[in-house]
């Protein structure tokens, strides 16, 4: 028994209390929103009454489908727009050489250290004047947003799929290039199919990331309509924090439903991604 | 083999006719008619506007665009140019231009120039003279009701003409397009939505503060269906390059390195111009007391923040790792989806239940352990909230990437030293942690850059508090990025160029720290190999 205990027995007890820490916040979440009060000081730990009614007033009164869809459409574009950019400079990177290279690498780095988000203000100048010339992509607009976060989509992406592409022996492109595959073909044919999961972690990653953001949208998106999920639910309870806590909780369930379903089919991917990024930097 | 895969690329085969298929032409064909289209689109404004530079950097860049994809040459650019344009445009140029305004006074009271800064000046010493014309008034918008930029739409008594007038100046509008009603109010006029009474009232305080600058003075509302204008009771005179109140006779000189309007005794107008003020935005965060003491205790529980919150989920994250990482656990699959779950969840939206969880009066934290702690009232329980809230957030990716790591680790190492008498520990000190901390170290380091200016775990969660009784835009838990928003965004006047000149420090310290642990890090080698 004592040796079981040392052997396997403490591993379980470990796992069993960080699987407690993990989900008791969430356990909370569940129980507010199927809480029918719907209220702050009514919820407890442990769901007591089970409603859908924080559900329907959430999808009923508020912008909630709204701001789920811009969400969905900032985050997806922008992730898949900003894997697909990071890929091309990658594969430039891993596999050419040239004059540049080396300062590009680092210019990449250093640039990244300085967070988009600290440059806020004069993002919020620069694109005051470009809502004046073009409003399609000025502010409250989703592809003002878009474009604004493909700023910075080189770097820390860059970084790992250059990693990952190095693993990737050059022997594969070099016989098609023999075989007379233009670099094009090469990259798209060859190369890409070959690095599908770092593709998708960093597709995963990003799309997590820009569903996060919150204060270049806080800035950018003040239109009902045009907010996304994290500009639009910190509405909903920046004023009436206690009375719509159920209806915020509903909506943070929701909200989770896409990414939980992308990371479950996605889960050995992003082990094995994530991993291999980091080892070969 | 690379002088090999030079020449092969240099001489780039698809590039000749009669090579590869028709697809890879067509879709070039196609995405650069797309970028002239774009071109197009985006040129139009830029003439109606008279934007000869802006023209012209648009037609260069078209045309550089155009060069590079129709020529075999300059491989390598084809494919960084698409994510280097981005980048220029939406981060080095705001970074550049975020350090070129530290150098600035750019705040409230200091948006224009000195021309803006005369005009604000004279129209907001408008006052109603005796025998002063009157219109009649109709509050307009070109944009939504509630928000758009307002419009003063006023009829001449006289003339009956109509003219629409801004915080830019006053414009005739054309009579087609505009219908007058028989009081001389404006009904509705083209390109323009008039408010109603209900959505006029809504906004009453802007439309009192508007005024629209006219020859001798400004025209200013009186009611929602009035206007008057009046005569400018400070007006501006070259000769001494001042400003003069036409009653009192007191003159402010204009002080070209203040960028302000300064009277003799020292008395200086509100309302002032960008200047370059050299460094004394930094000089600021040094030298200036009532800055640089609460700005140094940011900074280091900035470091603590970041220091605790990455190697807190770090340690937490590889215990769980170890513990699962044995072939005889069961149930490791459910176990694992179990923790990760909350990196799964929304961050922006836990960190919100979070906060709610700490709440002293009706707070899971606090009906769960029976306490009655007022955690975001102190500071260092505050803080230990915050961090608290860090690990839950941050350990189930650690958790993830020091899985992937272990498993990549041969087996056989540790089977070796086990032979050789080392106990389990030993074992994992020796062996096991060294070659995660190879494969980790830069993760951890990028974790620490982000955690260093991780704005939603604190603007989301305590907002800064509690803050001190003689400073409430400085808080205990504030890190240098919400204190730098407070700055800039912050109710108590907006200060872009102090608030630019913290962005920058904050770029240096990350800057500095990251490059110092990479150059530490053997991957700098083999990514230059």
């Amino acid at each position: 028994m004592s040796k079981w205990l040392t052997r396997v027995g403490w591993r379980h007890g470990v796992a069993v209390l960080a699987v407690v820490f993990s989900l008791f916040p969430i356990v909370f979440v569940l129980s507010a929103a199927l809480n029918p009060l719907g209220t702050l000081s009514s919820t407890t730990a442990v769901p007591t009454g089970a409603s859908a009614d924080n559900f329907g007033n959430l999808l009923a009164d508020t912008g909630f489908a709204r701001w789920f869809g811009n969400s969905v459409l900032i985050a997806g574009v922008s992730a898949a727009v900003s894997v697909f950019l990071s890929a091309l400079a990658a594969y430039t990177f891993s596999r050419m050489r040239f004059r540049g290279r080396r300062v590009g690498l680092l210019a990449l780095l250093l640039i990244q250290m300085f967070p988009q988000f600290l440059a806020i203000v004069a993002i919020f100048l620069m694109f005051s004047t470009i809502t004046d010339l073009w409003p399609a992509i000025g502010f409250n607009r989703a592809w003002g947003l878009i474009l604004l976060y493909l700023g910075g989509a080189l770097g820390v992406n860059t970084w790992l799929m250059k990693g990952f592409f190095d693993t990737v022996p050059r022997e594969l492109d070099e016989s098609a290039t023999m075989d007379g595959a233009s670099h094009a073909q090469t990259f798209f044919r060859i190369l890409l199919p070959l690095v599908a999961p770092i593709l998708a972690v960093t597709g995963l990653l990003a799309f997590i990331g820009t569903i996060n953001e919150f204060l270049i949208a806080n800035v950018f998106l003040t239109d009902t309509g045009a907010k996304t999920l994290s500009v639009g639910m910190y509405g909903l309870v920046a004023g009436e924090r206690n009375n719509n806590f159920g209806m915020f909780c509903a909506g943070t369930l929701l909200t989770a439903i896409p990414t939980v379903l992308v990371f479950q089919f996605l889960q050995r991917y992003i082990v094995n991604g994530l991993t291999a990024g980091a080892v070969k930097g | 083999m690379t002088a090999l895969l030079e020449r092969e690329t240099a001489s780039d085969p698809a590039q000749q006719p009669g090579r590869g298929g028709l697809t890879g032409p067509l879709l070039k064909v196609a995405l650069l008619g797309l970028v002239a289209g774009l071109a197009v689109w985006a040129a139009f404004p830029l003439v109606a506007e008279r934007a000869w530079p802006g023209l012209a950097v648009l037609a260069v860049a078209t045309a550089g665009l155009f060069y590079l994809y129709l020529t075999p040459r300059h491989v390598p650019l084809k494919y960084l140019v698409p994510g280097t344009l981005f980048l220029i445009v939406f981060q080095l140029f705001p970074v550049l231009y975020t350090a070129a305004t530290a150098f600035t006074n750019f705040s409230d009271g200091h948006r224009g120039d000195k021309q803006d800064a005369v005009v604000a000046i004279q129209t907001a010493s408008v006052t109603r003279v005796p025998g002063s014309a009157e219109y009649a008034l109709t509050v307009a918008t070109t944009g939504d009701p509630a928000t758009g930029p307002l419009t003063f739409l006023v009829t001449d008594p006289g003339t009956r003409t109509v003219s629409a007038g801004t915080a830019a100046g006053l414009e005739q509008l054309p009579s087609g397009g505009v219908s007058v009603n028989a009081a001389g109010r404006v009904t509705a006029a083209e390109g323009y939505t008039v408010l109603n009474g209900g959505q006029a009232s809504a906004r009453s305080r802007e439309i009192t503060d508007l005024a629209v600058p006219t020859a001798g003075g400004a025209i200013r509302s009186q009611g929602l269906s009035r206007a008057y204008e009046g005569k400018a009771g400070r007006a501006y005179d070259a000769g001494c390059d001042c400003i003069r109140d036409t009653t009192s006779g007191k003159t402010w000189t204009a002080d070209e390195e203040a960028g302000a309007f300064v009277a003799a005794d020292g008395e200086r107008l509100a309302q002032g111009w960008r200047v370059g003020v050299g460094l004394s935005n930094f000089g600021r965060l040094v030298t200036d007391s009532a800055v640089s003491g609460p700005f140094a205790r940011t900074l280091v529980w900035n470091l603590f923040f970041a220091v605790a919150s990455t190697g807190g989920t770090f340690v937490l994250g590889l215990a769980c790792a170890l513990a699962l990482h044995s072939p005889r656990m069961r149930g490791r699959g459910i176990y694992r989806m179990l923790l990760v779950l909350p990196y799964a969840m929304p961050s922006f939206a836990m960190l919100l239940v979070w906060r709610d969880m700490f709440n002293t009066d009706f707070g899971l934290i606090n009906n769960l352990f029976g306490l009655d702690v007022d955690w975001f009232g102190g500071a260092a329980s505050a803080r230990i909230a915050v961090i608290l809230v860090q690990l839950w957030l941050g350990y189930p990716y650690m958790f993830l990437v020091a899985t992937g790591a272990l498993q990549a680790i041969p087996p056989e190492l540790s089977e070796a030293s086990r032979l050789d008498g080392a106990s389990p520990w030993q074992s994992l000190e020796r062996v096991t942690l060294p070659l995660l901390m190879v494969a980790l170290t830069p993760l951890l380091i990028s974790s620490f850059a982000f955690n260093f200016n991780n704005f939603n775990a604190i603007y989301l969660t305590t907002d800064g508090a509690p803050f001190p009784v003689d400073n409430p835009a400085n808080g205990a838990t504030d890190l240098l990025i919400t204190y730098t928003y407070r700055l800039a965004f912050g109710g108590s006047g907006a200060q872009y160029g102090f608030a630019a000149a913290v962005s920058v420090f904050i770029f240096v310290i990350v800057a500095v720290i990251s490059a110092v642990s990479f150059r530490r890090t053997r991957r700098q080698e083999e990514v230059y190999a």
